[in-house]
């Protein structure tokens, strides 16, 4: 069901936005106001018609995230002792490790979250950044689709840091076993913070404004 | 509601600017209508959902919410998982797991880190939807500070990552399946119906509903 079969704003007309109207919408509460008031009085969020200013954060945040992700990649994760045998497994090493034991649909989940879910979050906000600024010929549509995605999956990369907590606190076998937390951990979990956080600063509804519209705000 | 040059009155003297709804997400405006029950609104251009109310909802969130602060009680400090190895057993908790890397001074930060996202955060949003939606299931009035808590709720939405610890909880469990036998304890089946109850939750708020019920019963 949606919204165009009620009153007027009906398929004929179209699609106006509050923006063109004069209004300046809430984006946490929905509710509009006429353009240039500050704050929205129903629910207290600062008002912007297009938060032009929050590319430079989704760049900055974007930078951190992706430097974090280096020593990520480079330093362990997991420091696993089994009787006299230890050894240190980076994100990689420790998905073929998985794979080479057999559990292959977890080392896919693993590589999934941690190598793909977050270089793919890395080049779809640069590239949604980039597009905002420079209008490329890609369908709006598909854009915000691509930022559905990116705001949906960025938090489910966290579950590699989760394993390696469950594990450094289960894995406390005296001299039989021990697992414990490598450095990358942190670094890791560093990099989806920030990156969340770049994706939170970006206003989508840069992706639907026309050259016309975008050029002030 | 006409479009076109109407509009322009509409943006100075505002009394129909309540009836107006724009989509958060591409900023196309609508006329706001109560939809039946069950009946979702999406917008039209980006099919992001803006109003989806529920009959009997506050009732049901308060329940749910409530729901998860007791789970998670239990689930944070009962016996999660076990392992036993060669006569030699451990177990831990949720809050063992938050604290896993406790030893290191940087680790220290990822301990706390991690005891908010997977235990404080989940706990605190229940909280403070009880306190926004208790008053208005009641049909009162909003208790002060409903609207500054409704919005710590919202922002700690992407935060509250109890469901993907449960995923890596599966994860961990295959990886130590070949190194030793596992327990599972009572915390173990609260956390995982307390993913369930806070998904549920979730599923059941209609912002848009809420905010439009804080603001007509403004005190
Ligand atoms: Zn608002
Ligand atoms: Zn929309």
């Amino acid at each position: 069901m949606q919204m165009d079969n009620m009153e007027d704003t009906g398929r004929q007309t179209p699609l106006v936005t509050a923006r063109q109207e004069g209004l300046v919408a809430c984006t946490r509460c929905t509710r509009v106001w006429p353009i240039g008031t500050d704050r929205c009085a129903r629910c207290g969020t600062a008002l912007r018609s297009r938060d032009r200013g929050s590319l430079q954060r989704v760049w900055a945040w974007l930078a951190v995230g992706m430097i974090c992700y280096i020593p990520a990649n480079v330093y362990p994760m997991l420091r696993t002792r089994v009787l006299f045998n230890s050894s240190d497994d980076t994100i990689i090493e420790g998905a073929i490790e998985l794979a080479s034991h057999g559990a292959v649909g977890i080392a896919i989940v693993i590589f999934v979250a941690s190598v793909m879910i977050p270089v793919g979050k890395f080049v779809a906000i640069a590239w949604l950044a980039y597009s905002v600024a420079k209008p490329l010929s890609m369908e709006p549509h598909r854009r915000h689709k691509l930022y559905e995605v990116v705001e949906f999956i960025g938090r489910w990369s966290m579950i590699d840091v989760f394993v390696v907590a469950i594990l450094s606190a289960l894995v406390q076998l005296n001299f039989a076993a021990s697992i414990n937390p490598g450095p990358a951990a942190i670094t890791f979990a560093l990099s989806v913070i920030f990156t969340m956080l770049a994706a939170q600063s970006f206003d989508p509804r840069m992706i639907w404004d026309t050259n016309r519209e975008s050029l002030s705000g | 509601m006409k479009r076109g040059p109407r509009m322009a009155d509409i943006a100075s003297d505002d009394p129909d600017l309540e009836e107006l709804i724009a989509c958060p997400q591409c900023d196309a405006l609508y006329v706001a209508r109560e939809p039946a029950s069950g009946e979702r609104i999406m917008c039209r251009r980006c099919h992001h959902v803006l109003i989806a109310p529920r009959s009997g909802a506050f009732g049901r969130i308060v329940a749910l919410a409530v729901t998860v602060m007791i789970l998670m009680f239990g689930a944070t400090f009962f016996p999660f998982l076990g392992i036993n190895a060669q006569g030699i057993t451990n177990r831990a908790s949720v809050f063992d797991a938050a604290l896993a890397f406790v030893d290191g001074g940087w680790m220290m930060g990822l301990s706390v880190a991690v005891a908010a996202l997977i235990v404080l955060i989940p706990a605190a949003r229940a909280a403070l939807v009880v306190y926004v939606i208790a008053p208005l299931a009641l049909g009162r009035r909003p208790w002060p500070g409903a609207r500054r808590a409704f919005r710590w709720s919202e922002d700690l939405r992407p935060w509250s990552m109890a469901e993907i610890f449960v995923i890596g909880v599966a994860v961990a469990l295959v990886k130590v399946s070949d190194l030793a036998r596992v327990e599972y304890g009572p915390a173990f089946w609260m956390f995982a119906g307390l993913v369930v109850v806070i998904v549920l939750q979730d599923a059941t708020m209609c912002r848009w509903t809420i905010w439009k019920t804080l603001e007509d019963r403004r005190p």
